[in-house]
């Protein structure tokens, strides 16, 4: 359990400021109890305000670095060092409780934290608003779309105002048009929240319209093989797609992608 | 900001949200169901009077007729007459007040135990394996340990409730409570959620329609064991068991046989009562 203990946030830290190192992994690496290898020598960090997009081919341990570094899933070797005990964590699905409506889903890790009654339906109608579910607050899940549970799941990932979000896949599930959409949703957030974003995809364009920063990772045991720098300016609109340095980007991504298989 | 991808309306969302269909659809599929659900074993039930008519009076001579009484004389004498009437439903009532303690009683510890073993892997390799063995064990071979126990009257009957209707009870509440979607348990992981908290936001609520599930069948068979645990302690106040002996051994097949609707009356009634409390409970979230 001695690897478990240094992904730990030290006593009495203060929350990270923006452009403050929030993580960083140093030749971190992770061996299952069975002995399959997941993730070999990752070295990266995070400041506050970047996004990063961490591509690859289906299981070469993408999640399980995001396990690492949310310290679900602790690393067996190397280091990982987490700056931050506040985590929002969006899964590949919104993972909602069915029996609460969308407010009480919200409100939930407010309630788990111990917030006031009066804090707690604060916090949830704030972070409603951000994610534009007005009027949907006491709806069920079974009644929602598939694109509205995953608002709702932002949205309660976002209540806590996490400087570190880790987002697992979050939108892979749904349709094209509504991909798109919460992909804006996603930007405008990361634009007024200024969090630090680890966002696990597999879409190339996604990775690169989103990120300031894009790492891709090998298959298993998962390496990271390249780092491609995003350098557009904030907020993007979606005409980026369409620019010729964005296809260049999206290009150098995808060769590095193949060559994980050479 | 809109919702893409052919997503329903507000007033549909709220249609659905409480639980209905699109109200025209609603009010229509009602309607069929109401005559689909009736209508059949209605059919059935005509057949199976003109068959015991059958019997009765054309395969039957009138001095063997006792042995299936028609119809309408089990009416007339378990039904219509008064005695007869009272006698069965006191007994009723007593069968009623057997189950309904044996069943509450079986709630309570199969819920416990499930609970228990849903805290650990090995509680629940340690227990289980007993709440197998209880249920493999004839209640039969377990009588004269009751008696000892609990003597020959309403609380031995009870005895025996409990030990027929708790094992569903206590395997469909632990799989309610061990099947609990993984990333849940890490949301209330990363969020420091104690045990409490955790058995109660998430563990509990999502084992709702499994207990349910299991709280119907222990319902239906808390009722046999009222009735079957009459045959063994004859002592107290007499419920449908042993008015049922009683009028075997006086031949009284036609109040055998209206003694006989109480306690199909009796089951179906508690089976009835669990379903929709279990369906009013989780309607507006459970996608069944």
């Amino acid at each position: 359990m001695t690897t478990a203990q240094t992904a730990g946030v030290p006593a009495g830290a203060h929350e990270p400021g923006p452009g403050e190192e929030v993580i960083s992994f140093r030749n971190a690496g992770k061996i299952f109890p069975d002995g399959t290898e997941a993730v070999f020598d990752v070295s990266f960090s995070l400041r506050r305000g970047e996004f990063l997009s961490v591509v690859g081919p289906s299981g070469c341990g993408k999640s399980t670095l995001l396990r690492m570094a949310s310290g679900l899933g602790p690393h067996t070797s190397g280091d990982v060092e987490r700056r931050v005990e506040n985590i929002g964590y969006v899964f590949q699905d919104a993972t909602l409780l069915p029996w609460r409506s969308v407010r009480k889903n919200v409100e939930l890790l407010a309630e788990l934290e111990g917030a006031s009654k009066a804090d707690r339906s604060r916090l949830a109608a704030d972070a409603v608003r951000l994610v534009g579910l007005q009027g949907f607050e006491n709806h069920y899940p079974k009644a929602l779309s598939g694109g509205m549970r995953m608002r709702t799941s932002v949205a309660r990932a976002l209540t806590m105002k996490p400087p570190l979000f880790l987002l697992d896949e979050p939108f892979g599930a749904l349709d094209e048009i509504t991909r798109g959409t919460l992909n804006e949703e996603l930007m405008r957030l990361f634009v007024s929240e200024r969090f630090a974003a680890i966002f696990i995809t597999h879409s190339i364009s996604e990775a690169v319209y989103l990120s300031s920063r894009v790492l891709v990772m090998s298959p298993r045991p998962g390496r990271i093989l390249a780092e491609v720098e995003i350098p557009f300016a904030y907020p993007r609109s979606p005409e980026l797609r369409f620019d010729p340095e964005f296809a260049r980007l999206s290009g150098e991504v995808s060769h590095a992608l193949r060559r994980g298989y050479e | 900001m809109s919702e893409v991808g052919g997503a329903p309306s507000a007033p549909q969302l709220e249609a659905i949200a409480r639980g209905g269909k699109i109200s025209s659809l609603t009010v229509r599929r009602r309607g069929q169901s109401l005559l689909g659900g009736v209508g059949p074993p209605l059919g059935a039930f005509v057949i199976f009077v003109g068959i015991a008519y059958f019997f009765s009076y054309v395969l039957l001579t009138p001095s063997r007729r006792f042995l299936m009484p028609p119809p309408h004389e089990i009416v007339k004498h378990g039904f219509f007459n008064h005695q007869h009437l009272h006698e069965q439903l006191s007994a009723l009532w007593d069968t009623a007040q057997v189950s309904i303690s044996g069943f509450l009683i079986a709630l309570g510890i199969g819920l416990t135990l499930a609970i228990v073993m849903s805290q650990a892997k090995w509680i629940e390799r340690s227990l289980y394996p007993y709440a197998v063995i209880l249920q493999v064990t004839p209640i039969l071979a377990i009588v004269p340990l009751i008696a000892i126990w609990f003597g020959y009257d309403f609380s031995a009957r009870v005895v025996v409730c409990v030990l027929i209707s708790i094992f569903p009870i206590i395997t469909n509440s632990l799989h309610g409570l061990v099947t609990v979607d993984s990333n849940l348990h890490d949301l209330f992981t990363l969020h420091r959620a104690s045990r409490v908290e955790r058995l109660l936001k998430l563990q509990l609520p999502h084992a709702v329609p499994d207990i349910f599930v299991g709280l119907r069948v222990s319902a239906g068979l808390s009722v046999i064991g009222a009735i079957v645990g009459e045959f063994f302690f004859r002592q107290g106040t007499p419920g449908l068991g042993r008015l049922l002996d009683l009028y075997r051994a006086y031949l009284q097949t036609d109040l055998l046989m209206s003694a006989l609707v109480f306690c199909c009356g009796l089951g179906i009634v508690s089976f009835w009562v669990i379903g929709f409390v279990g369906h009013q409970l989780t309607k507006n979230w459970h996608e069944e």
